[in-house]
């Protein structure tokens, strides 16, 4: 029974249908599916999927996107049924991420946000145009694993070397890691600034976040 | 008889306009300068909140008062790019951060030297109408980058020059050298030197920055071009149709805020219009579809009569290959179809993110030859045929006859030696060259050949003094020596 349901709840990740992904969330409820099973069993794997064919050039952005859109309607019925219960759906870390000042690029920052957070990171995304000084707040506020700070333009980059400047500041370093990226952005600038990491894209900073946080 | 290329049905445009003037009164476009949004308000524009929503009738009065036709002028104050009609001219590529390394093949970081190249190399070719800020001088501080890149430009060359301000504050400064430049205010407003690129962000969106230099620049009657890059599926609508919307949004709403602050000073209906690599996240220059939005743009500014400008022979190869070669010369031969005014972007690989003065050589010979297709078949003679046939005789030998001597060179676009249509043997002898290690001969050859200008000692030293004013201002750093 719950097999046939997990199999459609991994279907509308991939298919990016974010209306049929809160119908069987809202159905699984009502049929007394446990939602923790159905995040794990049913939806991850469909995000997997997509990540997977992506990878190998047979998925696009768009079906990226509209899975992370799917996943985040599935998690906006059973995440609170999932605390009602008194579980926890593991969370991976928490990542505040931001474009920088002077730069009002978003595609990119918003995609790895998306990603991040239907991969199992808590995401704060503090938009674009964020002061270096901004990053260090709320990541100390929000008691941040991961600061991601995104760069479009070669006049903005230094932005991002202010934001490993701002952390340490704020004495957050190195226990709240940092990754940079963006079109200009390159391994070795990341190494430049003291950053942690470099994320291509959306899913190469998936697996970075991860593996920095050991996970 | 000039060959065209025309994308968009008549219907179509007029469907086009009719969602651009409904988007920009019904969702209305954000304006963050405060200047601009008085100059719309007092005119009728309705102000909520950041958005400024513009009537049909005020945007249709504002493309009216645009001027349909002007130039830029070199040095010596002769016209040499002309704005309007179906006018084709190209510049390099503007405002990049690397530059292909002819020997390791590694983008670098640029600096003032990489400027002075590139500039050099596009000050020789004639099929470079405009030189263009091309290539951001990373030693010098950020803050005054812009106005240092047109001095340095101002320097080395006597063209028109593309240029533009992305910092606050630095429009007003360059206008300053350019005044120097002309020899006061009114020399340059009769015979301006150099047209500014303004970009709106997408999706309908003025920042006060931008905003700002539109003002600015109308004001001090500097041209301005207003450079909308839609990206088609991301930050516009995944259909071209769509994303033609709203490019003639960002470019009518530009328009009213800049004829509203000096109605009838010069604009250009620019941009970079492009779609969005769905794999990558880049924005492909060389896709076809990026061409084909540049000239469906031009086309719907054509219908208003108003002058054109795109981004086009910039290719997404990383080293000057057989990639880079083809799509930037397609889009040298559709850009020129389209009868877009000035296309910039020649010289630029890596999606505008590096810059290659071998590239530049090599865009110039697609540029020759796009320039050649659009100067179309004439009848240069009395019989098309009839006479030279009798005048060969028999055998045909058309070789000979006068009228071939007199009349190949117009009839052919005679190429450098980038292009190879030697023998197989001589390419042999030649050292079997591809069209990369040629490139890189000639771009010696052109600079070994190239002469600096000579400016008059006044233009020069007001000009230093305004970059050293600035330098000071940043804390006495030391410029690069020229």
């Amino acid at each position: 029974m719950s097999r046939g349901l997990f199999e459609q709840m991994k279907r509308s990740i991939i298919e990016g249908d974010p209306v049929r992904a809160r119908e069987l969330s809202e159905r699984s409820l009502v049929e007394g599916i446990s939602p923790l099973d159905s995040i794990n069993q049913g939806f991850v794997p469909g995000l997997n999927a997509v990540g997977e064919q992506f990878e190998q050039g047979e998925m696009f952005l768009p079906d990226l996107v509209l899975a992370g859109e799917a996943m985040k309607a599935a998690g906006a019925i059973l995440e609170p049924e999932i605390q009602k219960a008194g579980m926890a759906r593991e969370s991976l870390g928490r990542v505040v991420l931001g474009t920088v000042k002077g730069d009002i690029h978003e595609i990119g920052k918003t995609l790895v946000g998306t990603m991040l957070a239907a991969s199992g990171f808590e995401v704060l995304d503090l938009g674009v145009d964020v002061p270096c000084e901004r990053f260090a707040e709320k990541a100390k506020e929000w008691k941040a694993d991961i600061v991601g700070v995104s760069a479009l333009l070669t006049t903005t980059m230094t932005g991002q070397k202010g934001v490993v400047e701002a952390l340490e500041r704020y004495g957050l370093r190195p226990r709240v890691k940092v990754i940079v990226g963006g079109a200009p952005v390159t391994q070795s600038w990341a190494n430049e600034i003291g950053a942690d990491g470099y994320g291509k894209d959306a899913l190469a900073t998936v697996a970075l976040a991860k593996s920095l946080l050991g996970k | 008889m000039q060959p065209s290329l025309a994308i968009l049905e008549p219907q179509l445009i007029d469907r086009i306009l009719g969602e651009a003037f409904t988007l920009i009164w019904e969702r209305g476009v954000r304006v963050e300068a405060r200047a601009a949004k008085e100059l719309l308000s007092s005119s009728g524009a309705r102000v909520e909140n950041e958005r400024v929503h513009i009537p049909e009738a005020l945007a249709r009065r504002c493309i009216e008062s645009v001027p349909r036709t002007f130039s830029l002028y070199n040095r010596v104050g002769e016209p040499a790019v002309n704005y309007g009609e179906n006018h084709v001219q190209f510049d390099p590529g503007s405002s990049c951060v690397q530059i292909l390394d002819a020997e390791s093949l590694e983008h670098r970081m640029t600096q003032a030297g990489d400027l002075v190249r590139i500039v050099q190399v596009a000050e020789m070719l004639p099929q470079y109408a405009a030189q263009s800020t091309a290539v951001v001088c990373n030693e010098v501080p950020k803050d005054m980058g812009d106005m240092y890149r047109l001095f340095v430009v101002l320097q080395y060359s006597n063209k028109p020059i593309v240029t533009g301000a992305f910092l606050p504050h630095s429009a007003l400064a360059m206008i300053e050298m350019l005044e120097a430049d002309s020899g006061g205010r009114a020399e340059l407003k009769a015979k301006p030197r150099a047209i500014f690129d303004v970009c709106p962000s997408p999706p309908l969106h003025w920042s006060e920055f931008a905003a700002e230099n539109l003002v600015d620049l109308a004001r001090a009657w500097v041209p301005a071009e207003i450079i909308s890059v839609p990206l088609a599926g991301a930050a516009s609508p995944v259909t071209l149709a769509g994303t033609i919307v709203q490019h003639a949004a960002e470019c009518i709403s530009g328009i009213a805020i800049h004829q509203l602050a000096q109605p009838g000073a010069p604009v250009v209906w620019g941009g970079a219009p492009a779609i969005f690599d769905m794999r990558s996240g880049i924005t492909p220059m060389g896709a076809i579809e990026t061409c084909m939005l540049n000239v469906a743009c031009a086309q719907v500014a054509k219908s208003l009569r108003l002058p054109t400008h795109g981004y086009l022979l910039g290719s997404d190869a990383k080293i000057v290959d057989a990639q880079a070669g083809q799509e930037s010369g397609m889009a040298a031969v559709i850009g020129a179809l389209g009868g877009i005014n000035m296309i910039s972007g020649a010289g630029m690989l890596d999606s505008l993110a590096c810059h290659s003065p071998e590239k530049l050589v090599l865009d110039a010979e697609s540029i020759a030859m796009a320039q050649r297709l659009i100067n179309g078949i004439g009848s240069q003679t009395e019989t098309l045929a009839l006479d030279m046939f009798a005048k060969a005789g028999e055998q045909g030998d058309f070789l000979k006859l006068p009228e071939t001597r007199k009349l190949f060179r117009q009839e052919q676009y005679i190429p450098t030696k980038v292009i190879d249509r030697s023998s197989l043997h001589s390419w042999e002898q030649a050292g079997k060259k591809d069209a990369f290690a040629r490139a890189k001969e000639r771009v010696k050859e052109l600079v070994a050949a190239y002469k600096r200008p000579e400016l008059a000692t006044e233009v020069d030293q007001r000009l230093r003094s305004i970059v050293g004013e600035h330098a000071e201002r940043e804390g006495a750093v030391a410029l690069p020596q020229l």
